[in-house]
């Protein structure tokens, strides 16, 4: 079991290598230097002071040369100063390490996906099991509507209807931050409340388009389980149905669920750009849109990086929630 | 059975699913309004009308007008046309390069599939939004770059479908039958598999058009997609968020706009799943 898990960690390396390579090869194809950002808001920048510029960054080597430095600098952590007017390092403006952990850019991005992951399974999976165990009756049909509108809808939409009404035609939550003007000045339940109020409707934003599709794929791997010949045989042998279900016919359906799960990672932690520009979250994804627009390569680089590294630790606690659920794989 | 059996078959089976005929209808209708907007829109889209702006939906202006006093209602259907032709083009390119990649890497196995399967691994690892956000920001927002960029982000789901449908093909007797009396490799790939091979390619392009469509919508939303004054569902909905507490129906209105065409590729697309599968055939429903 350990073998298995140290063969898949080590098997994250040349893919981790291999994401971080696509992503520079594709950023250094786009026209224009990274330096460009820096010498065009200077207008008296002579030709010299641009070339030294270039020099300072590697521009002038070849682009593998440029990766290779590039690389062994990431692999001590070291992502470089950002382009933006403070040039403070990358890695501090992602996980600033003299604010509060909570108020960290990477702990927020990090904390509002996982607390969706949470919400996803403990909501979906009921859902798939129950519209499985009566197919056809008004629940599953009521969550198959759901379902179909949960896959079409746009997210970014449906976070401005429900800024809409709960922030401002009720007036109920909070529609943009991640803390109060007043939250120094709270108690402590009060700060823990105030953060809870500022998080609904993000995770839940966040959880929604995985909501639909787990609770959809639990529906159809626990359909195609119940109608095995083990769930036959339990049911013959006289197990009670919720034995039946919970005991026999559960542990297999999630197989197929977990390995979903890990493949969703990417797609939360791309959309935490949207839910964050929108909601005003001050985590990686915000930060990551504001160092677009504004060509900081350093930063864009990084955040991109720290991604594919977030992601690949979701397929390992896939992996890993799958070898608690199939004792196959742990006997190897 | 012949080949005329078939598509009756497939016809008689898709023709029973309510919602697909639905949702066909409906990319119909969405393909009409969008190839005649200059005739069924009331206004120009681009016509200022400063004594107008942000009025509420009307009978003169049925979706209300936005912060310059453009008609919503003409924009949204101008916008159409940005939907439906990003659709289009970024799954016509995806599918392309899945279908040759998926078709060399399941034909020659071995290394090739071995180093293919690896890529698409790291392909499907990165947050694609991220990259497409920063690709397009820095080759520059644009209706071809964005077709493009997430064209060649969405390729992988398609080359596994494609590689699969090799793997069991290639060992088939009219494959061999094909090799015995000489035929090239590309014809082989080309004439003889590919075309078995086509079926759950087309489902998965259908679906892919829907989310092709989420995602440009997605783009322009965040002001790095299509840029205003050319009007699509996504920027107008920026100018919604901008209103939020003043103008509603540029919130909504759009939205509802692209939540109906996605779900209609959505039901299309699961209908012809349910059409062509072959497993459900015998099942009388």
């Amino acid at each position: 079991m350990i073998t298995y898990l140290a063969k898949r960690f080590f098997e994250m390396i040349p893919t981790l290598f291999g994401i971080t390579l696509v992503s520079f090869l594709i950023l250094q194809l786009a026209p224009g230097k990274p330096t460009d950002v820096l010498t065009e808001m200077n207008p008296k920048i002579t030709p010299e002071a641009r070339e030294r510029l270039e020099k300072l960054y590697g521009l002038d080597k070849p682009m593998m040369v440029q990766y290779g430095m590039w690389l062994k600098r990431v692999v001590k952590l070291d992502f470089g100063n950002s382009f933006s007017t403070d040039r403070r390092p990358v890695l501090e403006k992602i996980w600033d390490t003299k604010q509060a952990l909570i108020d960290r850019r990477l702990f927020i991005t990090f904390f509002i996906n996982l607390l969706s992951m949470i919400l996803i399974f403990i909501v979906a999976i009921p859902i798939g099991i129950s519209s499985a165990t009566h197919q056809h009756s008004l629940f599953d049909k009521i969550t198959t509507v759901f379902v179909f509108i949960g896959f079409a809808m746009p997210t970014f939409w449906f976070a401005l209807l429900l800024m809409m009404l709960f922030g401002i035609h009720l007036d109920w939550l909070p529609i943009s931050g991640f803390k109060s003007m007043n939250y120094e000045s709270l108690t402590l339940s009060g700060q823990i409340w105030d953060r809870t109020r500022h998080l609904i409707l993000p995770v839940f934003i966040s959880a929604f388009g995985g909501l639909a599709g787990v609770s959809r794929y639990m529906r159809g791997s626990m359909l195609e389980v119940i109608r095995q010949d083990y769930i036959t045989t339990a049911r013959a042998k006289g197990l009670s149905e919720t034995a039946v279900i919970y005991k026999h016919a559960l542990r297999n359906a999630l197989l197929t669920i977990i390995t979903l799960l890990g493949l969703s990672v990417p797609g939360l932690i791309g959309g935490s750009v949207i839910f964050e520009n929108i909601f005003g979250i001050p985590g990686m994804g915000q930060l990551f849109y504001m160092g677009v627009m504004t060509r900081d390569y350093p930063l864009v680089m990084g955040i991109l990086t720290i991604g594919a590294m977030l992601t690949l630790l979701g397929n390992l606690l896939a992996d890993i929630g799958y070898m608690i659920a199939d004792p196959r794989i742990r006997a190897k | 059975m012949n080949d005329y059996s078939l598509k009756k078959l497939f016809w008689t089976r898709f023709k029973r699913n309510r919602l697909a005929i639905t949702g066909g209808v409906v990319v119909f209708v969405l393909f009409f309004i969008a190839s005649f907007a200059n005739l069924v829109s009331p206004y120009d889209p681009n016509d200022i009308d400063r004594k107008h702006i942000l009025e509420a939906p009307s009978v003169s202006h049925p979706l209300g007008t936005d912060d310059l006093g453009r008609d919503v209602l003409s924009r949204m259907i101008f916008g159409s046309r940005i939907s439906l032709s990003v659709g289009f083009v970024a799954v016509g390119i995806a599918t392309i390069i899945g279908m040759i990649v998926g078709a060399i890497s399941g034909y020659y196995g071995g290394w090739t599939d071995r180093v293919i399967m690896r890529v698409i691994d790291i392909m499907l690892s990165i947050p694609t939004f991220f990259l497409i956000l920063a690709v397009i920001a820095f080759i520059g927002p644009g209706i071809w770059n964005i077709m493009i960029v997430i064209g060649l982000t969405s390729w992988m789901g398609v080359a596994r479908l494609v590689r699969a449908e090799f793997l069991s093909l290639k060992e088939r007797e009219f494959v061999l039958a094909a090799r015995a009396l000489g035929a090239s490799d590309m014809r082989i790939i080309f004439r003889h598999i590919m075309v078995n091979s086509m079926a759950p390619v087309f489902v998965s392009a259908v679906l892919g058009v829907a989310s092709a469509i989420l995602v440009e919508s997605a783009l322009s939303f965040l002001g790095i997609g299509i840029q205003p004054p050319v009007p699509s569902w996504g920027n107008i909905l920026t100018l919604g968020k901008d209103n939020i507490e003043i103008a509603w129906w540029l919130s909504v209105f759009p939205g509802v706009a692209i939540l109906i065409t996605v779900l209609s590729y959505n039901l299309v697309g699961e209908g012809l799943q349910d059409a062509l599968d072959p497993r459900l055939w015998g099942s009388g429903k």
